[in-house]
């Protein structure tokens, strides 16, 4: 791809992170830490594409710490983010949610 | 269309999911469904680029994915609530040591390759190597810290700024020479383990307190990395993914700053918290005596009280006091006490985090307010019950400029008729800074674990 057409995609999605972000209440900063925190385990997609053509052993075994490390970030990532907003549920302002404690 | 473009096009269903979720992450109703859009957007992307040509060796893919499950999945669902900041650094160093350990195989993979490797995506390789390291072993010391595995306190030593430059300007420096020509693996290697030192020395100096700020920027860091690894792969959703993170993670860390009215580089190079002797001092001389009351005598105050504010601090994510302050708060609000509980932005280790804690314990949401909201009503307050915090209430922030939190914005509690302030001990709090609170004539101290201390008054408030 062309180098001028990948960095005009970085810009843009810089712009879009900034926008996305910037009217999040406080009381949802921590799940949100933990949800981007979790895409940028995409990173683990890296691993995966590298490890076919990786070449010898000690390649082959950087990769695999690398999914490894990935795939704990992406699955660790999203389920405690989940863990964190299922405790919003209850916050609805309708008094019934709340009396289940 | 081919099988490429299948996969580019799948590509950008997943990144158009990530900003979709991250949108719904905004509204407390919206936020799990997003947080579950993006994680299908992840499921999408792998799917992606399973399906390419290139692949091979499924047998170390499903090991990679294994491990990492079987790692990831019990550890998140078994940490406390109150342990998640440190676990949220432990996820977020691994992707960027997965960053770093990709830019070494892929080095390895185009070096052979005839002619030398095109100046951007060696330049990429470098630069998500340094980042990705640097962030790596700084979310490990960070979560060290949390999980007080060594010393929250700043670790401070002479020339640590002007070392910890010359390190980073010698891993730059080294960056740049493999950029512009020495194609040798071990400089890659050398650039890696130096930024990694770098990594773990930079945020050694860095207190407790700071912590919540360090992990957004590293989450920014990793975002970067991954980012920039998109370059060396030519992958637009690494690309975008990762941008998305780092964008976003570099607004929260301002953010984070300016609700402690400090800068980022002052949080980063202010070793914050060590104790200068001037401002030690200073407390002392003020002296006064501490007073401290039984529960019984704290009971009568809550109870014949016409207005109770709360503030929670990171003491009760430590003693997991929430359900018993809001099983307090009912008894309370049942004698016809109004109560509501005042969330200083930082207080506990994250943002959000004391919002977290109580949402566990389905506090009503009306009751939170947030700082601006909170101090005006100080004022008409009888009792400001404060439950585990210190540095977030400290007097200083306004009038000692010697303190190292002089000018951050704090929960005036001292503007209430008394204050009952829940703590362990005289110990100064994570920041280690001596709190001039509670030498207040107002204030009284309960001392002991916040939970005990709380089942305590709930007993003696019932028995009124």
């Amino acid at each position: 791809m062309d180098l001028l057409t990948e960095i005009a995609i970085l810009v843009l999605a810089a712009f879009v992170g900034f926008e996305v972000i910037s009217k999040v209440p406080n009381t949802l900063h921590t799940p949100l830490m933990s949800g981007t925190n979790a895409i940028h385990g995409i990173v683990v997609l890296g691993g995966i594409l590298l490890i076919g053509p990786a070449q010898g052993f000690l390649n082959d075994f950087l990769l695999v710490i690398a999914i490894a490390f990935g795939t704990i970030n992406v699955v660790g990532g999203f389920l405690v983010t989940d863990r964190m907003l299922e405790m919003f549920k209850g916050k609805k302002p309708d008094p019934k949610g709340e009396d289940e404690s | 269309m081919s099988r490429n473009d299948w996969i580019q096009l799948l590509y950008i269903v997943a990144f158009s999911m990530f900003i979709i979720g991250l949108r719904m992450l905004r509204g407390p109703r919206t936020a799990v469904r997003g947080n579950q859009i993006a994680a299908v957007g992840m499921a999408v992307a792998v799917f992606a680029t399973l399906l390419n040509e290139a692949i091979g060796d499924w047998i170390l893919i499903v090991v990679g994915v294994a491990i990492g499950t079987a790692v990831g999945v019990p550890a998140a669902r078994s940490v406390k609530m109150t342990a998640m900041p440190q676990m949220v650094a432990l996820f977020n160093g691994v992707g960027g040591g997965a960053a770093a350990l990709i830019a070494l195989a892929e080095l390895h993979r185009i070096l052979p390759e005839p002619g030398r490797p095109k100046i951007d995506i060696a330049l990429a390789i470098a630069l998500s190597a340094l980042i990705g390291a640097i962030s790596f072993a700084g979310s490990m010391v960070a979560f060290a810290k949390l999980q007080e595995l060594i010393r929250g306190r700043p670790i401070t030593y002479p020339g640590q700024q002007f070392g910890n430059l010359a390190l980073l300007a010698v891993c730059v420096a080294l960056s740049i020479t493999l950029v512009s020509g020495v194609q040798d693996e071990w400089l890659l290697w050398v650039v890696i383990g130096g930024a990694t030192l770098f990594g773990v020395l930079f945020v050694l100096p860095i207190g407790g307190a700071d912590m919540p700020v360090v992990i957004s920027l590293l989450n920014a860091f990793t975002g970067l990395a991954v980012a920039i690894g998109g370059f060396e792969l030519e992958n637009n959703v690494l690309i975008v993914a990762g941008m998305l993170v780092g964008a976003s993670g570099t607004l929260l860390t301002v953010l984070m700053g300016r609700a402690m009215n400090r800068s980022i580089a002052n949080v980063l190079f202010g070793a914050f918290g060590q104790v200068s002797a001037g401002a030690a001092a200073a407390a002392e001389i003020d002296g006064g005596t501490v007073r401290s009351a039984t529960a019984e005598d704290v009971a009568v105050m809550l109870a014949y009280a016409h207005k109770v504010v709360f503030v929670p601090g990171y003491g009760l994510a430590v003693a997991q006091a929430q359900h018993d302050v809001r099983q307090l708060a009912d008894l309370l609000e049942k004698k016809g006490v109004e109560v509501s509980y005042a969330i200083h932005p930082v207080a506990g280790r994250m943002p959000g985090h004391m919002n977290v804690l109580l949402a566990e314990a389905n506090v009503p949401y009306p009751q939170l307010k947030e700082m601006d909201e909170a101090n005006p009503e100080f004022g008409r307050t009888d009792v400001v019950l404060v439950v585990g915090a210190n540095d977030v209430v400290n007097p200083d922030a306004r009038n000692n400029q010697g303190s190292p939190i002089y000018g951050m914005p704090i929960l005036n509690v001292d503007d209430a008729q008394s204050v009952v302030v829940l703590k362990r001990s005289m110990n100064p709090g994570f920041a280690g800074i001596e709190n001039p609170l509670f030498y207040n004539p107002k204030t009284v101290m309960l001392f002991g674990d916040a939970k005990e201390s709380m089942v305590k008054l709930i007993e003696d408030v019932k028995g009124l």
